[in-house]
């Protein structure tokens, strides 16, 4: 656990001492910002219709109209920004050899893994929790339902580790981050997509494909339900992208 | 304090290392001494637990590389050829983040990276960012990292490359002064290094063992060798001399 810590904390550090964190996190804000101003201007012009004509006033929901949106928008920023968050964690340290001192320490080729994805979802989390500032308007000029948009940030923060995770191996094949950040975000994607094909296949393949895409998951918790599948659809596709770099970073050494 | 015995790696087909066998005694520093390209780093790599070996046994200050790693990583001090250094740290933050990794109690942590920037010669640079300082100065922060858990086993991949002359006298001298208690194995393609720094060397060519000993043994063998080899003793003993002080290869190779 103390090597966990000994990581993460390094990685922290140097996300926060270099500008990455703050360019990712400012550039990623203005995004979210303006999609949350476009969504409540457009639900403003809503209500003044709806004032006029009570027909839509039954439709009139700031859940569906503001937030369903604007999950949308932001799982779709950190399908491309996660790729730039995570492409330096193992490529930069096999590019300047910094590899053969960690390697060389007595701490596990896991622990390493494990530490560097944590610096990441606190990363992740900052950006998450900064955008919490946007609800805390619609709260004090509406009134939302609270439990939906929290399952909404739940499944948010749950896609991004998964995303990074997915970042993280490919970041451990490559000494290149341009490479590493391409692949992943071809990668994730093509994930997002993959019900696309689900249309075209048939029986099994046909579940298999959906159950694979995020697209399917994420649909969801745009609307805030947040189901168990989504939850161990996520926890084991971040799962599983752990353990492919460990089996990448081991299969190196011993080649 | 360092065994290998019949030591191979290969990385694919190439084969680095073929069968490598030598003792370094506790106390020593012993060189490592080779061309370019001859299975210096590997050895080292291969000693530190850092990439395994295709067959063979080695243990370093007691402990079996292969089986016993990471309580062998806990013991030992290793400086790579690259220096593995983050440039956006400061040389104090780095330090002790390496005495974390290394597993140092926290309550011992501040004391072992005070004590290697005092050994190191570090003090005016200690806040500075890595990227910020001079080739010497990262050479000695490099040193440094790897005597933060104050190793039983130092191993040192050429510590001296990339260095101006100054520097050169002032890294051996640290290196000199580290001796003591420990044992000290360093990788050169400089003959004159060796023979300035080292009490024995193990001398490697193509990943094949040319000779081993005490810097006293080697002399007197080449001595035969070149009595052997040479009928006028006085064109043999000009050779050994201006053999022992130019850099290297060639003379290595005489050993084939």
């Amino acid at each position: 656990m103390k090597n966990i810590w000994a990581i993460c904390k390094k990685e922290v550090k140097t996300y926060f001492t270099s500008p990455i964190a703050y360019v990712l996190i400012t550039v990623f804000l203005v995004l979210v910002g303006f999609f949350f101003y476009s969504l409540v201007w457009w639900f403003n012009n809503y209500s003044f219709q709806a004032a006029r004509d009570p027909a839509y006033l039954q439709q009139l929901n700031i859940n569906q109209m503001v937030f369903s949106p604007l999950f949308h928008n932001i799982s779709i920023i950190l399908l491309l920004t996660i790729p730039l968050l995570t492409m330096r964690l193992f490529a930069e340290e096999k590019k300047r050899q910094t590899d053969e001192l960690l390697y060389t320490s007595p701490i596990s080729v896991g622990q390493i893994i494990i530490g560097k994805y944590a610096a990441s979802l606190f990363v992740l989390l900052v950006m998450l929790l900064l955008t919490g500032i946007l609800s805390i308007f619609t709260f004090a000029y509406g009134n939302p339902e609270f439990v939906p948009i929290l399952n909404g940030y739940l499944g948010l923060f749950l896609m991004g580790a998964a995303f990074i995770a997915v970042g993280i191996f490919f970041s451990s094949l490559t000494e290149n981050q341009v490479v590493a950040a391409m692949l992943t975000f071809g990668a994730l994607l093509l994930f997002w997509i993959l019900n696309w094909a689900a249309g075209s296949a048939s029986g099994m393949w046909q579940d298999v494909l959906n159950y694979l895409s995020f697209f399917q998951h994420f649909d969801d918790l745009t609307r805030g339900i947040l189901d168990t599948t989504d939850i161990v659809y996520y926890a084991s596709f971040s799962f599983f992208g752990l353990f492919l770099t460990h089996s990448v970073i081991q299969s190196r050494r011993w080649r | 304090m360092i065994e290998v015995e019949n030591l191979l790696k290969k990385y694919g087909e190439l084969v680095a290392i073929k069968g490598l066998s030598f003792n370094v005694e506790k106390g020593k520093i012993w060189g490592l001494l080779g061309p370019n390209a001859a299975g210096k780093t590997t050895t080292m790599r291969i000693l530190t637990g850092y990439l395994p070996a295709t067959d063979g046994r080695a243990s370093v200050a007691g402990f079996d590389v292969f089986k016993e790693a990471n309580a062998l990583k806990k013991t030992i001090g290793y400086l790579p050829e690259t220096l593995p250094l983050y440039p956006e740290m400061t040389v104090y933050s780095f330090l002790d983040f390496v005495a974390e990794i290394k597993q140092t109690p926290p309550s011992r942590r501040r004391e072992a990276v005070e004590k290697v920037i005092e050994t190191s010669g570090l003090k005016e640079v200690r806040g500075r960012l890595i990227k910020n300082i001079s080739r010497g100065f990262k050479q000695r922060v490099g040193i440094a990292q790897s005597l933060i858990n104050d190793p039983q086993v130092l191993i040192l991949d050429e510590p001296t490359i990339g260095l101006d002359p100054a520097q050169i006298i002032e890294i051996r001298k640290l290196i000199k002064s580290l001796k003591g208690e420990r044992t000290i194995l360093l990788s050169t393609h400089i003959l004159a290094e060796m023979t300035q720094t080292c009490d024995g060397a193990v001398i490697i060519n193509e990943g094949n063992l040319m000779a081993s000993g005490s810097l006293a043994e080697l002399t007197l063998e080449l001595r035969k060798y070149l009595r052997k080899t040479t009928s006028s003793p006085s064109s043999g003993a000009k050779e050994r001399t201006s053999g022992m002080s130019s850099p290297g290869s060639s003379w290595t190779r005489n050993w084939d």
